[in-house]
């Protein structure tokens, strides 16, 4: 009896996991075995949140990451769905959410970047639709997109002092008029 | 060029602003044009006049309560909103929904699109200078509109939608109800369509108009029905079928040029395939059955961890990227809304056209300004 309980913890877990593998569609689970083999840049982590992959890449290797991502045809990623930018009050997360036409395989790209000197290299040469979600990032949360040019204001007005994105920003206390 | 006299002909461009203020921008909507004579030379749009913070707010909302403010970012296409927040929790929380609310919802999803794209095709024919089909329009739309209010009890803010399934159960003669209103449905559509897609005036004023490539629209990260009208085969609702959208049967409505007329008779053409998949639909649902998944309390806390759900708006590609904490209120939301990513190509499309082109351009884009802006 003893050793049937503790053998059923571990089973459970072998379950759990066996279930999460199922829930990736096959061209995901296709993409995982790809990206296993693959070595795309050092330092490359790779997790799976629930229907979705997840690649972690530092900053500096972003641009590289996301050009390998796209050009070779193994992965040939040419659709940027979403850039988002998440505010985890020590560090900022950006995401990016792309999408092979060729493939019909989807991942997740993630990068993180410091609360002090957020700076992230732009990926505008490489996906053009990131531009304006990237000015999107650079004025709710003032991160800098290096290379992308034109980081103008997009939906606060000029002048607007401060990111209303963070956590920090005092949204209920904050008035116009 | 080279003479004294013909130096003295020389044109400037002129910067003409349009917007936000002005009826063919659609909304809050602003346009700096530089134009050279009626030649538009250079564009750039300015957004964010009708900017409410959705996405911040979220952050301090229980999750029912974000349901309601989805409502309102393409106030449109309220229910393909709410479906979108509600499929990227559900899929946090592992909820499993009662078949028939999967139907009752894809219904209501449908025939939101028609409402919208009717309310395209008024609009266009106002762009383009003919008035009768936003009469038209807008006489089916008041139809559906009036059918969710039998439903849902609300015209536009439905919030019928929730996690775990329906609000309520959906009223007693709503089949009836609608297979009354299909046939008059189908019907007008063929109307709307004898009536402005092949007119000459129309055809002159849109064919030829705005042209952008497969190529340049994935580029530029066009989605929905400006994308197939570009050639390029892209529907969530194919590629990574949602809900139960596996079980019907539907085309795929694809253009050949990828001007305004294309754009504009692919929309004709889903309102087409849309109200065949409620028909089939209508077929699948069940009489009677649960419409709310058990056991899921009033305040969900999803577990710690994030989720992206992608939705096939009347616009396009809708994606909500949620973010939990293991709280009562999201830790993050983002909104790829269709039409802020839509609006980027305005300008590869309309330089080079004429000023009043623009506005027929824009408006093919179908742009919702609450989306936009968010």
């Amino acid at each position: 009896m003893v050793e049937q309980n503790d053998n059923s913890p571990e089973e459970n877990l072998e379950d759990s996991k066996e279930t999460e593998v199922s829930k990736l569609r096959p061209s995901e689970a296709a993409l995982l075995q790809l990206l296993g083999k693959q070595n795309l840049v050092p330092d490359v982590t790779i997790s799976q949140s629930i229907d979705e992959i997840v690649l972690s890449v530092p900053s500096e290797q972003i641009q590289e990451a996301a050009q390998k991502l796209r050009q070779s045809e193994e992965f040939a990623f040419d659709y940027l769905r979403c850039l988002s930018v998440v505010d985890y009050e020590e560090y900022f997360e950006i995401v990016y959410h792309i999408w092979s036409r060729l493939h019909r395989h989807k991942l997740t790209l993630k990068t993180t970047t410091t609360y002090s000197n957020p700076i992230v290299k732009s990926v505008i040469s490489i996906w053009k639709s990131a531009d304006w979600f990237e000015r999107e990032g650079y004025e709710l949360f003032g991160i800098e997109f290096e290379g992308h040019g034109n980081l103008k204001p997009l939906l606060l007005w000029e002048g607007f002092e401060g990111y209303p994105g963070r956590k920090s920003f005092p949204f209920h206390e904050y008035s116009e008029w | 060029m080279s003479s004294e006299k013909t130096k003295d002909l020389e044109s400037v461009d002129i910067m003409v602003n349009m917007g936000p203020q002005h009826p063919s921008t659609h909304g809050v909507f602003r346009m700096v044009l530089w134009v050279d004579g009626e030649r538009v030379v250079e564009l750039e749009p300015h957004i964010g006049y009708l900017h409410r913070g959705s996405e911040k707010i979220s952050e301090s909302e229980i999750y029912p309560q974000v349901v309601t403010l989805f409502d309102r970012l393409d106030y449109l296409s309220n229910l393909n909103n709410e479906m979108a927040f509600c499929l990227a929790v559900e899929k946090l929380m592992e909820i499993e929904i009662p078949k028939r609310a999967d139907y009752v919802r894809m219904i209501l999803c449908e025939l939101n699109r028609i409402s919208s794209h009717m309310l395209f095709y008024g609009t266009m024919g106002l762009d383009a200078g003919a008035m009768t089909p936003i009469m038209y329009g807008f006489r089916e739309r008041e139809r559906i509109q009036d059918f969710f209010q039998s439903v849902t009890g609300a015209r536009m803010m439905h919030n019928y939608i929730q996690i775990g399934g329906l609000r309520e159960e959906p009223p007693n003669g709503f089949q009836k109800q609608l297979r009354e209103m299909l046939p008059k449905l189908e019907k007008s559509v063929e109307e709307c369509d004898q009536l402005l897609t092949l007119n000459e005036v129309f055809l002159s004023r849109s064919r030829d108009i705005g042209i952008i490539n497969g190529t340049d629209a994935l580029e530029f990260g066009l989605t929905g029905p400006c994308l197939r009208a570009s050639g390029i085969a892209e529907d969530i609702r194919f590629t990574e079928p949602y809900s139960l959208y596996d079980e019907v049967d539907f085309n795929l409505p694809i253009g050949v040029t990828g001007d305004t007329w294309d754009r504009y008779v692919i929309r004709i053409a889903e309102m087409r395939e849309s109200i065949k998949i409620i028909y089939q639909l209508l077929q699948l649902l069940p009489d009677k059955g649960e419409t709310k998944a058990s056991g899921i309390r009033l305040i969900p806390r999803p577990p710690k961890g994030e989720s992206f759900a992608r939705v096939e708006n009347p616009r396009g590609d809708l994606g909500v990227y949620l973010v939990s904490d293991g709280g009562d209120k999201p830790y993050r939301v983002k909104v790829r809304a269709p039409s802020f990513a839509n609006l980027q190509a305005l300008r590869k499309m309309s330089v080079g056209s004429y000023v009043a082109d623009v506005v027929m351009i824009l408006g093919s884009l179908d742009i919702v300004l609450g989306e936009v802006d968010r």
